[in-house]
């Protein structure tokens, strides 16, 4: 990953507007998956599917710690290896370590959004060690030194064209922007470093803890390599990815599966159990599972956000967002994208560094809608502006704004008195002439609060009569008739 | 007839400074269905801009006033999904820590209606006898849709008016980028969502768009004035209000 310097998400964001390519791909996106999920869940054989899922999804993050601790003694039990990471340095360590200790000089990727959150690619690069991304999407990005934009489709930034000449350039192969074409080209170069890997460094969608084992699924059938032709496996694993039977694992992969990209069944689903053994000879020599934390503790701990836990990052909320199908993903500047990425990313790594995510949506409702674990997303996101207004000593937040903060004090003074609130409408109207328009609006952009708003719409100017004034003088006339009573509580009103 | 409730009006600060006419319509149509209205005239807002923002105390200090202003009121009727939305689903959220402030929250939000909601589900009334030739799109503002779950109310309604023909644009729910101080604060990506509906409404080929949310409205209209854009923008309480009086 290059360390270019972050852009703010109002630049990034504008960057994704300008992009003719970006907006294509992601309108057709949205069109099939985001529109398709909502008709997925409509037409689900049990209607209580989700919220019965969740449910349980939510029990089991009651009891973290004992489905863990059990997941942890089955796979051990098989001779697999356990580690729990408390933060991603931990979990660097121990990766690089494995590495270190067999000579590791290829890694074989499977796609994994937490191995980007900890930043794994830069560490065992720095020790010389190659790593090379196997899930196409993740490749191409990757030979593009650029970062995913989708949780699920990474490179959904980039067209045919700009694929094709990026493989013509680092493939050295003749130009092309025929997919099958592009795809076989993709194939005989992964295929030769997955023949040659030492390591095959997965996630894990979802672990069991009655089975012990980690699924991962894939429609390329390139993580089933990763994790059985390299002689080690490291799988990293968010401590809160596991199912405590294997029939809510069933049920979890089969509303991630469609809620990702309306499959039943994604083509290959892989269950890893551990290493090889006597008499089940497949698999790798050795199996690490790095269980990782890096602040999911914190956020288990207060009720409020636990829900967001439940995410099985499908991303079919990116699916449906009105502002990420604008924008894009690496307006987020986090691997966790849209708004799920809008909420977790504060969580995990700074609320006030990235308060421009908890700022930035209209709260429209669609991802909660879309979330095949009923995550209600916008709650969550009111409640961390609730924290940038004030703070949180516990989330260590610092109010996040002082002009706003006395903004909003001082409109609750004013709309808690009609007096205030109707002389400041009075000024405003008085104000406001000059700014008109000959069509009667402001059509131009003003300075200061108002520039927001006028810079690309017109303003309606407040009107000669409030709705109060016309009530006094016309309508409270016409209601002694049929309402006496309501005439007279509107008139002697406050 | 059985006696039917006073029509309590929470006519929303936006409807009250920026578009009284909405408010006018309000009154027409339920002056033509002879209902009994009533104004309590120290109102001003719900408290959203605040809650949204992140801004608890001072909405719940709104909402306090609201409850104690509105809590006579038999039925209170609001031209706003929003608003409606604020008061029934936020306000108990507000007063967590008090019961007896909840309880009082939870009772006026289970009295507090949108138009249409209060017209189609609770008074069982499709057709108010309008007249309004236009071809006419409609646009479902987000928490209308999401959070109060309303639907085909406005939809039958406007389905009912003389000389309408309604006509549906594709992706009608999808947010029109007003978002409250979103709409200030990250202009471009409004704007972006802005246009995006718009584009929807040209290709529908209605010359009007209705909305039960000013806001949406405001923001729509906003935009294509700029855009030196010909559609009509109308609440449906003005359309619902327009033509002959039976």
């Amino acid at each position: 990953m290059s360390a270019v310097k972050p852009l703010s998400y109002s630049e990034a964001a504008q960057q994704g507007l300008a992009n003719p390519c970006l907006q294509r791909s992601l309108r057709s996106l949205q069109a099939r998956y985001g529109q398709g999920a909502l008709d997925v869940w409509r037409q689900l054989p049990d209607p209580t599917l989700r919220s019965r899922v969740k449910a349980r999804r939510m029990q089991t993050l009651e009891h973290l710690d004992r489905v863990l601790e059990q997941l942890t003694d089955n796979i051990r039990a098989r001779g697999g290896q356990v580690f729990f990471a408390a933060t991603a340095e931990e979990a660097n360590g121990y990766v690089l370590n494995v590495a270190r200790k067999h000579g590791v000089e290829r890694v074989v990727k499977g796609k994994s959004m937490l191995s980007a959150e900890i930043g794994i690619d830069a560490v065992l690069a720095a020790d010389g060690i190659e790593v090379v991304e196997t899930d196409l999407g993740e490749f191409i990005v990757q030979i593009a030194g650029s970062t995913a934009s989708h949780i699920i489709a990474p490179c959904i930034h980039m067209d045919r064209q700009q694929i094709g000449r990026l493989f013509a350039d680092r493939l050295d192969i003749p130009y092309s922007d025929d997919p099958p074409t592009l795809t076989r080209a993709a194939r005989k170069a992964l295929r030769q470093k997955l023949l040659t890997a030492d390591m095959g460094l997965t996630g894990c969608n979802l672990a069991c803890a009655e089975t012990g084992q980690i699924t991962l699924v894939s429609n390329e059938g390139n993580i089933r390599m990763a994790t059985t032709l390299p002689k080690l496996h490291v799988a990293l694993m968010g401590m809160e990815r596991i199912a405590a039977t294997l029939d809510d694992q069933r049920e979890l992969l089969q509303l991630l599966t469609q809620g990702a990209a309306l499959q039943k069944l994604s083509t290959y689903v892989s269950f890893v159990g551990g290493p090889s053994r006597a008499g089940d000879p497949d698999g790798p020599e050795e199996f690490h599972l790095v269980i990782i934390d890096n602040g999911r503790s914190r956020i288990l701990a207060d009720s409020e956000f636990r829900e967001v836990l439940a995410c099985i990052r499908c991303g079919a909320c990116l699916n449906i967002c009105p502002v990420y199908g604008r924008i894009g993903g690496h307006a987020y500047g986090s691997p966790y994208s849209g708004p799920i990425g809008a909420v977790v990313t504060p969580l995990l790594a700074g609320i006030n560094l990235h308060a421009d995510l908890c700022k930035g949506e209209t709260l429209c409702g669609a991802c909660r809608d879309v979330c095949p674990v009923e995550n209600d997303l916008p709650r969550m996101l009111a409640a961390l502006r609730h924290k940038l207004a004030y703070g949180d000593p516990d989330w260590q937040v610092r109010p996040h704004n002082r002009f706003e903060a006395l903004g909003f004090k001082l409109w609750g003074r004013i709309v808690g008195s009609r007096f205030l609130y109707e002389t400041l409408f009075r000024i405003i109207r008085a104000l406001q002439r000059p700014f008109i328009g000959p069509e009667g609006r402001v059509g131009r952009r003003l300075p200061g609060l108002g520039r927001g708003w006028t810079e690309g719409r017109d303003l309606p100017p407040l009107a000669a009569t409030s709705f109060k004034e016309r009530w006094r003088k016309i309508h409270s006339k016409n209601r002694v008739d049929n309402a006496g009573k309501g005439a007279r509580a509107g008139q002697h009103g406050e | 007839m059985p006696k039917r409730a006073t029509i309590t009006l929470f006519i929303q600060c936006l409807v009250d400074t920026l578009y009284p006419e909405v408010g006018d319509a309000l009154v027409r149509v339920f002056d033509r269905l002879g209902m009994a209205l009533a104004y309590p005239e120290g109102q001003t807002c719900c408290g959203q801009p605040a809650f949204n923002s992140g801004y608890r105390r001072e909405a719940a200090a709104i909402a306090r006033r609201f409850i104690e202003l509105f809590e006579a009121a038999e039925v209170i009727v609001c031209p706003s999904g929003s608003c409606v939305a604020m008061v029934r689903h936020h306000y108990p959220e507000l007063f967590q820590d008090d019961p007896a402030m909840q309880a009082r929250a939870v009772a006026i939000g289970k009295r507090t209606f949108e138009f249409t909601q209060y017209l189609v589900d609770v008074l069982g009334i499709t057709d108010l006898g309008a007249v309004f030739p236009a071809t006419v799109t409609y646009h479902d503002s987000c928490h209308l849709a999401r959070i109060l779950g309303i639907r085909h109310q406005p939809r039958q309604l406007l389905g009912q008016v003389r000389g309408l023909q309604l006509v549906e644009m594709d992706n009608a729910d999808t947010c029109c980028g007003f978002g409250g101080t979103f709409s200030v604060n990250y202009p471009e990506i409004s704007l972006a969502l802005a246009d995006e509906k718009i584009v929807q409404i040209e290709r529908s080929g209605a010359d009007t768009v209705v909305g039960c949310d000013v806001s949406c409205l405001m923001q729509i209209r906003g935009r294509m004035a700029r855009q030196k854009k010909t559609i009509r923008v109308l609440h449906i309480a003005q359309v619902l209000a327009a033509g002959e009086k039976r």
